[in-house]
């Protein structure tokens, strides 16, 4: 059977398992629509920011989830809401400011005017206008401003860090993320209060699920990531562990460097020059923190919104905004805790430098992701290959697998009902 | 400021487009001081006052192991760069020390594509005169967009 012959493409999963993954699932406008639908808006706690980024009555960020452009701000009260950026009246995105302090939301358009739980409390000429002893136009009498606010989302906190969902049926954010995510959850946002350290910004264009599948993947570091093995920080021998939660959506991949030096298994996996020393030491100078309690390094993705990072000393949240089936916004807060010392700030600022768009280790990604879609493209009816470690879904307790990567479409599937 | 001054400084952001236009490495770490700033900082950072950086280099070292760095590890797209850099704009000037900006535009072009503008913002500097000429003590490349185009591999 020619190629040719499987197109039009049909969206369905044509194998048993999920070791195969279908290029459509990336390159799909319909299927998109509907990971939109089903994924980010129905069903799933999706990240919005940090306690740290808003910290007094009035302050707001503006930001997503999924496509929609949301607000999260704190409230006289110190409450915060999440409420959706399209003014009730004519439908505008409002908002333009990224942050900013504010008393209420104003829709410069007709001046409707919100409070900052989205309330209407405002609407100009709501009762028309006087004239010759008459009262003209205005609103109808069974106007009612309650039934006029802005969409407003629910909203999770743990640990300062913020939640929201369009869904009201939402279970709650502990039972979304699950007792074996939960963990390591709160070994990171462990009540302490986090500073904010500032942002990384960059435009991928690949299908958001790449980067997923890239923090769901322990088989490329060492490979792909010839920074970290060259400088010491990635061994195949490291003692590690992949996990996940009970619905294989969201996972952990847990990693505690063990001694430095040459051995087998590092030398198999790429060229380790033992004799590569960094001029500045200082990109690696770690401090073992705590908190830690062992692991050096936890890469959780919480599906589909989320990665938190935990590299050494270096921690941040990582925001996945997807813009259409083939490109995504990926937004970095990097962050330290209240306790830091100077020079811990400094440590984490420093190590910082592996990371992001421009980062020793992770601008690789971003490329690997790009030229990903560009294959998925031009080959949309064939599938990738997920079968390291097995086409069995299980946590392990080493690196060489990619059950995680199976586990997330397992859950897919069921989700999309493909 | 002398002239002769003037005319050395407005070189050097020349001769610092063309050397990163070329790729000439050496030729860049060579521009620094050896207790040296390097930054490239997204506006929303810097405006806001937090200390994030894409990147955040502080010393001649770091700077030689960016460079090991897109050399020899990390994998990207080769790409080509095209920096239009105005002319300095001298703010404060004492001893040695000369404070100055200047806007910059980067242009990329990868292999099978056509120039993009890449990164556009402006360098915020502090340039000491010594006998070997003009070195960078400090240079903060302040940039406007919100997001980087995937990623930063080369320095602007």
């Amino acid at each position: 059977m020619s190629n040719e012959s499987l197109i039009p493409i049909k969206e369905v999963w044509n194998h048993a398992d999920t070791s195969r993954i279908p290029f459509w699932a990336y390159t799909s406008k319909d299927n998109h629509q509907k990971e939109l639908e089903n994924l980010f808006y129905k069903n799933h706690w999706c990240y919005v920011g940090l306690e740290a980024e808003i910290p007094e009555a009035g302050d707001f960020k503006r930001t997503v989830v999924g496509e929609r452009s949301v607000i999260m701000v704190r409230s006289e009260s110190g409450e915060i809401n999440v409420i959706e950026n399209v003014c009730a009246h004519r439908g505008m995105r409002f908002c333009r400011e990224k942050h900013g302090k504010a008393k209420s939301f104003v829709c410069p358009y007709h001046q409707w005017n919100y409070a900052l739980n989205g309330d209407l409390q405002g609407v100009p000429f709501r009762r028309g206008v006087k004239q010759d002893g008459e009262v003209k136009g205005g609103m109808p009498k069974d106007f009612k401003p309650s039934d006029h606010g802005l969409t407003q989302l629910r909203v999770a906190k743990r640990g300062g860090v913020v939640f929201a969902t369009f869904d009201q049926e939402m279970e709650s954010f502990e039972d979304f993320v699950g007792p074996e995510m939960l963990h390591y959850f709160d070994r990171m946002f462990n009540g302490r209060k986090l500073t904010l350290l500032g942002y990384n910004k960059q435009r991928i264009p690949g299908n958001w699920k790449l980067m997923m599948e890239n923090i769901k993947d322990p088989y490329h570091p060492g490979l792909l990531h010839t920074w970290f093995v060259t400088f010491g920080l990635w061994r195949a021998d490291n003692r590690s562990e992949l996990k996940m939660d009970k619905h294989h959506r969201h996972a952990a991949m847990i990693s505690t460097r063990g001694a430095a030096g040459k051995n087998n298994e590092t030398t198999n996996v790429s060229s380790f020059k033992e004799s590569m020393k960094l001029n500045d030491p200082r990109f690696l100078d770690v401090e073992v923190e705590p908190w830690w309690d062992g692991p050096t390094a936890v890469m959780m993705t919480l599906f589909p919104s989320v990665i938190l990072q935990q590299q050494v000393n270096s921690v941040s949240t990582r925001h996945i905004q997807p813009n259409g089936h083939g490109s995504f916004d990926f937004v970095w807060t990097h962050f330290g805790f209240e306790d830091d010392t100077p020079e811990m700030s400094e440590r984490r600022l420093r190590q910082a430098n592996l990371f992001g768009p421009a980062g020793f280790v992770s601008a690789d990604d971003g490329e690997v992701i790009e030229f990903s879609q560009e294959g998925f493209e031009q080959k949309p009816f064939h599938r990738s290959l997920v079968e390291l470690g097995g086409r069995e879904v299980e946590d392990t307790d080493h690196m060489v697998s990619e059950t995680l990567i199976r586990g997330m479409y397992e859950y897919w599937r069921k989700a999309m009902g493909v | 400021m002398n002239i002769e001054d003037y005319q050395k400084v407005a070189q050097l952001y020349q001769d610092y487009a063309a050397v990163v236009d070329a790729a000439d490495w050496d030729s860049w770490v060579g521009m620094f001081t050896e207790d040296c700033i390097y930054k490239v900082q997204a506006r929303e950072n810097f405006d806001r006052n937090l200390p994030m950086a894409a990147l955040s280099l502080d010393s001649k070292n770091m700077l030689k192991d960016r460079i090991y760095g897109i050399t020899e590890t990390i994998f990207h797209d080769p790409y080509l760069q095209t920096h239009i850099v105005s002319a300095p704009r001298i703010q404060n000037v004492s001893s040695n020390v000369i404070e100055s900006q200047a806007n910059y535009a980067v242009f990329r072009t990868k292999n099978d594509g056509i120039a993009q503008v890449f990164n556009v913002g402006r360098y915020i500097d502090r340039l000491r005169l010594t006998e070997q000429g003009v070195l960078i003590e400090s240079r903060i490349c302040v940039f406007d967009n919100d997001m980087i185009l995937n990623s930063l591999i080369y320095p602007i």
